[in-house]
């Protein structure tokens, strides 16, 4: 029977799918193509690069960003894993002190959505304190992978908390 | 499930209840694509388009799988740690509702490849969810709004 090799074909394309993106899915990763790097010792990115992403977000974020980082959290309606990932967001900025965590719906900001390239619910932007995006995640990131990202943007290299 | 609870601002649901759904579905499709050609296969597809159907266009308490799993299941499990948004699986309902009555068509026209490979997508579809939490129609949906709007 050729039918048997469709479903067997199936669900091992399904099974290799399903394995990656359990190891993907939520990983922290440093954003070098949405604003160029910035060295420790010259923090300005976000007012020297001026691409229509970062205004676009800078824009958005006026007003809201944090003392020494923001992390900016695209949500929507039709997504299971963005109340799970608020709870991990807000508890990181409760342990760092300092952090602002911004949620935008996507789907009434689809400009910026767009200006951005963020393809789903959750992505998490992580901004040091310039509003330049340094690390990135989409799909729901563990508590622990939020707080080292934190850490490896804040000013001052590792902060002073405890996990 | 009490009917003296307050009623929420929106509908909430036991989250294990769409991925057992989604278990039942993959069994399902499964079975329709080894009987593919067959009355039982046709029937069998049939049956999963009503099954998406009830859940998209009634809503998830019309869902028969759900039916079984509140009735059946639910009652032998603990409480859930939280419940969630009704929105995003019964939108999952929707996906697959499209991809079976593709199918459908496909069968009575007698396109039996395109009904194959409908069948093979909505099964890939449904075991994702079941065996890795991975929502197919969840993920399409900022895509897709993206394009609508733009």
């Amino acid at each position: 029977m050729n039918s048997i090799w469709v479903v067997v074909g199936v669900l091992a394309l399904a099974t290799a799918f399903g394995l990656w993106f359990r190891r993907v899915n939520g990983r922290v990763r440093d954003s070098g193509a949405m604003v160029p790097m910035a060295g420790p010792d010259d923090p300005p990115a976000a007012i020297q690069s001026s691409s229509p992403q970062t205004l676009a977000l800078a824009e958005a974020l006026t007003g809201r960003l944090g003392e020494r980082a923001t992390i900016v959290q695209f949500s929507s309606a039709f997504c299971q894993p963005c109340r799970a990932t608020r709870r991990i967001v807000e508890e990181a900025c409760v342990i760092i002190p300092g952090v602002s965590h911004v949620e935008i719906d996507a789907e009434e900001n689809l400009e910026l959505v767009r200006a951005l390239d963020i393809r789903r619910t959750p992505t998490v932007l992580f901004l040091d304190r310039t509003g330049a995006v340094r690390k990135q995640a989409s799909g729901q990131p563990r508590k622990a992978d939020v707080i080292a990202a934190l850490g490896e943007i804040l000013p001052g290299g590792t902060p002073d908390f405890e996990i | 499930m009490t009917a003296d609870a307050p009623a929420p601002s929106r509908p909430v649901i036991d989250p294990r209840g769409p991925r057992f759904g989604a278990a039942i579905t993959t069994v399902v499709l499964a079975v329709a694509l080894l009987l593919s050609g067959t009355v039982v296969g046709t029937v069998l597809v049939a049956w999963q388009a009503i099954a998406f159907g009830l859940g998209a266009l009634v809503g998830l308490q019309a869902q028969p799988y759900g039916i079984v799993f509140r009735r059946l299941v639910r009652p032998r499990l603990s409480p859930p740690r939280e419940m969630e948004d009704a929105a995003p699986p019964r939108f999952a309902q929707v996906v697959g509702l499209i991809f079976m009555v593709v199918a459908l068509i496909a069968l009575v026209a007698g396109l039996g490849i395109v009904a194959t490979i409908a069948v093979a997508l909505a099964l890939a579809a449904a075991f994702l969810n079941a065996a890795f939490n991975f929502c197919l129609g969840c993920e399409m949906y900022l895509v897709w709004a993206r394009l609508r709007h733009s």
